[in-house]
C-alpha cells in the first residue's frame, strides 16, 4: 500500500481509527520495571499470535517503560524537530497513566513498523510528516498509558490485598483509602507479571487533566534553555571522526577524479575518500575536515548535469502555463463555457521560486559499525525504516542489523524526510570507505545544506475567474506548472492520472462553492532535486488562490470576508474559523491611518486556519507586518499552548519565505550558500501574533504545518490595500521593487 | 598549541591559530551547548562571551584571543541569566531549541546592559540571532518578562 504521505487532502480523522490492537507487556531487564506496547494486528497473523504473550523487553517494541525509580520513558514513533510531537505524545501517555509530568521523558523509537508504523500513512512505514503525529498517536498512546496504569493498579492491589477498584492514581502516586500509598517505581516490576488487560477504557474528556490543558509546559524547554539538549551534531563516541562532503557543483554531475595530496598533508586530515555522492574529507575534527576540503581538487563529469539557470526554467514554465495542462486534478461543470458568458473575467499569473529548508542544524548523521555486525546510526531519522534499509544496503547488511538512534534535530521542515537518505547514506559510505575502522560523523556546512538541493519546487500558476452579473464567482481555472515531488521516488504511486497530489493540494480542494472549476497540472522535468517543505503544496496553492480570490472580490465589489463566507457552508469549519478571525481582528472596525488589513483562509492536513494580517508602509513602497490574528480548527487541541506556538512559528516561517527567500541558479549552479544571501525572517520583521483556537471535540488533526499557508496571501492582500499593487511574483522583494 | 580559559577552566588545546573558537569549544574541549549554524557570523547560534562581551565564535580565531576568558552557555551564571533561562522554560520559548543557546547569550547580554528594553531595543539586539522555528514572538515576550522579574 502506498503511504498517503503529506497530503492535505487529508485523512478525515474517522478513517484513521486504528485497527484493533492488543497490548504487549514486558518486564524490564532483571525484573526492575514494566514495558507496554502494541503490535498492529492487521500486519500479519504471526504478529497476532505473538501479541498475547508477556515477555522480556527485547521481544517487542514498547510505547512506554516504567523503571524501578518510577521514571516513565515514552518511546515515540514520531520524530521531534521542534514541532512538539514528543510533548504531545507524552501528554497522551501521562494523561491515561496519571503520571507525574515532571518524571516523564521521551525518546525516539525505531526499528519496528509493526509497532510504530504511521497509521495515517497506512501503517506500512514509520515516518513523520503531513502533520500526522497526533493523528497516528491519539488512540494508541493513550491506550498504552491506560494499560500500564491498569497493571500498576493490579500490582498494588495484589501487594496490599485490596480491591483494585478502591485504588486511586494521581500524579504518579497510587493510593488506597486505608492510607497505603506508593509511587510507580514500587510497583513497576510486579506490574509486568500481572494479567494483561484485554482492553482498557479511556478517560472521558471531562476527566482530562493534561489533554487540553493550556497551562501544561513542554517537558524539554529547560534543557533547551541551558544548552544540554543533545542533537546529532553533539554525538560523542570514542574515536569519532568528522567528515565533510564535496558535492558536485552541478546537480547530476559525478566526480571523475580528484587530487587529495595537498589535503592529506594538512594536520588533522585522516583520509579523503570517494563516495557515489561525491568526495569526502575525513578529519580528526570539523575544522581539520573543512581545511582539508579546501585543498582537494576534484574533476567533475558534467555530462548528465542540469545546466539551466533560473531564467531558462521560469521561461519554460511561463510557456507551459499558457498551454493546456498535461493532467486534470479537478473538473466541475464547464468553466470555459461560463467564462464566455461571464460579466467579468480576470486573469493572473503567479511565480514561486525554489525555497531551501535551511534548518538551523545543518544536516548530519553519525555511523558506527560494531563488532557484532550491527550498524548504529545517529541522526534525524524522519523516514525511519527507509533509512534503515538504505543504510543496510550500503553496508551490505540486513535492515534489522541497522540500529537507528532517532535524535532530536535543530529543525527539519521536511528536509530530513528524504527518499535517498542523503546524509545518512553518506555517513555510511564514508565509514565503509575507511574500512569501518572508526565511527564517522558526516556534518554538512551551511553551504552544503543550502546547495545540495531538495528544495520546495519552483512553480508558475495561471488563474482565471469569471463573475456573473450578480457578482458571483461562477467559473475558476487554475493551471499549475512545476516539478513533481514524488515522481521517480518510492512514493511515485501517489501520482494518479498524472497528478501528483502534493503539487495541487490546496488548489483542487478549495472549500468554496464554485460551480464550474478546472484545476490542471503540468509536471516538469528539471534536474534540481525537490522535496516537501513545511505545508508542501499549500505553500504556493494557498497563495495563488487566496490572493486571486481577493482580486475577484474587489472586481465583484464585495468585502473579502463576506465574499468568502458567501461561498462557504454557514456551519462549516471554514466559515467558523474565518468568522472567528474576523471577529478577533475587528475586521469591520476601521484601522488607524497607515494601517491596512488582508485576510486569507486555508485548509491543510485536516486543519483549517484563517489569518488576518495588519501591515504598515514606510512611504517608500515597503511594508511591515505589524500584527497577525489567526484562528485555527485543528480538531481537539492536545497542547493548546503548543498549537499556538506552531501557528506563531508557522507565520514567521511562511512570512520569511514570501518576503525574502529564494534559491536561484546560474547555469545550473545554486547562487545562495549562506544566510548572507538567503534571508529567513529575523526578529525585527516578526509581527505580533494572536492565535485563537476553535473549541473542538473532533479527533486531533495536524498543526505543524497548517499555520504556514495563509500568511503569504493575507499579507499580500493587505499589501495591495497599502500599496495598490498586486503581488504575484515571489518573494515580495521582487514584486515590490519591480 | 593554544591556551584558552573557558568557563573559568584553563585548557591547553592542540589548535593552530586560525582555528575558530567554535570548533575549539565543541571539538577540542567538548562543550556542545554552543552550536554551529552558518560559519560566517550570520546566524548567532555560536554566540559566546569573550571577556564578557558577546562574539560569534565561528568567526573568532583562537589565535586572536590568547589569554581571554570565554563564557559559553554551560558557564553562564548570575541573576540575569537565571531569569532569562527560567522565563524561557516558563513561556516555552524554544521549539527545536538549536539556536536557543545563542538566543540566551544575546538576551542575557541585552538585559545586563539594558534592564528595561523596548521592543525596538530587543529587535535591534536580537536581529543577529536567527531562529528558523521563528520563536521570535516568544523571545520578545520572554525578554520583557525576564526584565519584569529582575525588576521585582
Amino acid at each position: 500500500m502506498i503511504p498517503r504521505l503529506m497530503q492535505s487532502v487529508t485523512l478525515p480523522a474517522a478513517q484513521v481509527h486504528a485497527s484493533r490492537r492488543q497490548f504487549l507487556i514486558g518486564a524490564l531487564a532483571a525484573g526492575t520495571g514494566i514495558a507496554v506496547g502494541f503490535h498492529l494486528l492487521s500486519a500479519s497473523p504471526a504478529v497476532a499470535s505473538e501479541t498475547a504473550t508477556a515477555a522480556g523487553d527485547h521481544s517487542f517494541s514498547p510505547y512506554l517503560t516504567i523503571d524501578g525509580d518510577g521514571k516513565v520513558t515514552v518511546l515515540s514513533s514520531q520524530f521531534e524537530m521542534g514541532q512538539g510531537s514528543y510533548n504531545g505524545i507524552a501528554t497522551l501517555v501521562a494523561e491515561e497513566l496519571d503520571a507525574d509530568w515532571s518524571a516523564i521523558d521521551v525518546k525516539g523509537a525505531s526499528g519496528d513498523i509493526k509497532a510504530y508504523g504511521n497509521i495515517a500513512f497506512g501503517g506500512t512505514m514509520q515516518g513523520t510528516g503531513g502533520s500526522t503525529s497526533m493523528v497516528t498517536s491519539w488512540e494508541r498512546y493513550r491506550k498504552a498509558g491506560a494499560a500500564a496504569r491498569a497493571m500498576l493498579v493490579a500490582a498494588a492491589a495484589s501487594e496490599w490485598g485490596v480491591n483494585a477498584g478502591e485504588i486511586t492514581v494521581d500524579n504518579g502516586v497510587l493510593a488506597h483509602p486505608s492510607g497505603k500509598s506508593g509511587g510507580f517505581g514500587a510497583f513497576a516490576a510486579k506490574a509486568a507479571t500481572m494479567p494483561v488487560p484485554g482492553d482498557v477504557t479511556l478517560k472521558q474528556p471531562g476527566d482530562w487533566k493534561l489533554i487540553g490543558n493550556a497551562g501544561l509546559k513542554r517537558f524539554d524547554s529547560a534543557r533547551k534553555a541551558n544548552g544540554t539538549e543533545q542533537y546529532t551534531i553533539d554525538v560523542k563516541l570514542p574515536g569519532l571522526l568528522t567528515a565533510v562532503m564535496i558535492h558536485p557543483p552541478l546537480f547530476g554531475a559525478k566526480a571523475k577524479s580528484f587530487d587529495a595530496s595537498a589535503a592529506r598533508a594538512i594536520k588533522g586530515v585522516v583520509d579523503v575518500v570517494e563516495t557515489p555522492r561525491g568526495v569526502a574529507v575525513v578529519g580528526e575534527n570539523m575544522w581539520a575536515a573543512i581545511k582539508g576540503r579546501e585543498a582537494v581538487k576534484v574533476q567533475w563529469d558534467d555530462t548528465a548535469a542540469e545546466k539551466r539557470g533560473m531564467q531558462q526554467i521560469i521561461s519554460m514554465y511561463r510557456d507551459l502555463v499558457k498551454k493546456a495542462p498535461a493532467a486534470v486534478a479537478r473538473k466541475d461543470g464547464d468553466a470555459d463555457a461560463e467564462f464566455a458568458k461571464a460579466t467579468k473575467v480576470l486573469e493572473a499569473n503567479f511565480e514561486f521560486p525554489y525555497l531551501a529548508h535551511a534548518a538551523m542544524e545543518p544536516l548530519n548523521a553519525v555511523a558506527r559499525m560494531n563488532q557484532d555486525g550491527t550498524l548504529e546510526i545517529w541522526g534525524g531519522h524522519q523516514f525511519t525504516d527507509v533509512y534503515q534499509k538504505l543504510a543496510g544496503d550500503v553496508a551490505g547488511i540486513a535492515p534489522e542489523k541497522v540500529r537507528l538512534h532517532v535524535m532530536k534535530t535543530g529543525g527539519s521542515f521536511g528536509r530530513r524526510a528524504v527518499f535517498d537518505g542523503d546524509v545518512v547514506v553518506e555517513a555510511v559510505h564514508v565509514a565503509k570507505a575507511i574500512g569501518f575502522r572508526a565511527p564517522v560523523k558526516m556534518q554538512w556546512t551551511r553551504e552544503d545544506d543550502m546547495r545540495a538541493g531538495r528544495y520546495r519546487p519552483a512553480y508558475v500558476h495561471s488563474l482565471k475567474a469569471g463573475i456573473d452579473e450578480d457578482g458571483k464567482l461562477v467559473a475558476w481555472n487554475n493551471h499549475i506548472v512545476g516539478q513533481s515531488i514524488v515522481a521517480k521516488t518510492a512514493f511515485a504511486g501517489m501520482i494518479q492520472n498524472g497528478v501528483d497530489p502534493t503539487s495541487v493540494e490546496g488548489a483542487h480542494n478549495l472549500p468554496y462553492d464554485i460551480p464550474n472549476q478546472t484545476v490542471g497540472l503540468t509536471s516538469t522535468e528539471v534536474g534540481v532535486p525537490v522535496l516537501w517543505w513545511r505545508s508542501v503544496g499549500s505553500t504556493h496553492t494557498a497563495f495563488a488562490a487566496e490572493t486571486f480570490l481577493d482580486e475577484v472580490a474587489e472586481a465583484a465589489g464585495r468585502d473579502p470576508v463576506e465574499f468568502r463566507l458567501s461561498m462557504l457552508e454557514p456551519d462549516s469549519r471554514h466559515a467558523t474559523v474565518l468568522k472567528l478571525a474576523a471577529e478577533k481582528a475587528e475586521w469591520q472596525k476601521p484601522l488607524p491611518e497607515g494601517r491596512f488589513r488582508g485576510v486569507a483562509l486555508a485548509e491543510s492536513f485536516g486543519s483549517v486556519v484563517a489569518q488576518i494580517a495588519e501591515v504598515s508602509t514606510d512611504g517608500n513602497g515597503q511594508i511591515k507586518v505589524e500584527r497577525v490574528v489567526a484562528a485555527v480548527d485543528c480538531g481537539l487541541a492536545i497542547n493548546p499552548d503548543q498549537v499556538r506556538a506552531q501557528v506563531e512559528g508557522g507565520i514567521g516561517f511562511g512570512l520569511g519565505a514570501i518576503m525574502g527567500e529564494e534559491i536561484t541558479l546560474t547555469d545550473g549552479k545554486v547562487d545562495q550558500g549562506n544566510f548572507d544571501m538567503y534571508a529567513p525572517l529575523r526578529i525585527d520583521a516578526m509581527p505580533k501574533v494572536e492565535v485563537h483556537i476553535v473549541p473542538s471535540a473532533n479527533p486531533p488533526s495536524g498543526i505543524g504545518e497548517p499555520g504556514v499557508p495563509p500568511i503569504g496571501p493575507a499579507v499580500a492582500n493587505a499589501a495591495y490595500k497599502a500599496l495598490g499593487k498586486r503581488i504575484r511574483v515571489m518573494p515580495f522583494s521582487k514584486s515590490l521593487n519591480a | 598549541m593554544a591556551i584558552v580559559t573557558i568557563n573559568g577552566v584553563k585548557h591547553s588545546v592542540e589548535a593552530e591559530a586560525d582555528m575558530p573558537l567554535l570548533w575549539v569549544i565543541r571539538d577540542l574541549v567538548g562543550l556542545t551547548g554552543t552550536k554551529f549554524g552558518c560559519g560566517m557570523a550570520q546566524c548567532g547560534a555560536c554566540t559566546v562571551y569573550v571577556d564578557g562581551a558577546p562574539v560569534r565564535s565561528c568567526q573568532t580565531l583562537i589565535g586572536d584571543i590568547e589569554g581571554a576568558e570565554v563564557t559559553t552557555i554551560e558557564g553562564l551564571k548570575g541573576k540575569v541569566a537565571e531569569a532569562v533561562q527560567g522565563v524561557w522554560a516558563d513561556l516555552d520559548v524554544p521549539q527545536c531549541g538549536y539556536c536557543q543557546s545563542g538566543q540566551i547569550m544575546s538576551a542575557t547580554d541585552l538585559l545586563t546592559n539594558n534592564p528595561k528594553p523596548s521592543d525596538e531595543d530587543i529587535d535591534a539586539a536580537m536581529a543577529g540571532n536567527l531562529c528558523r522555528c521563528a520563536t521570535y514572538h516568544r523571545i520578545r515576550a520572554g525578554i520583557h518578562e525576564a526584565a519584569k522579574r529582575l525588576e521585582g
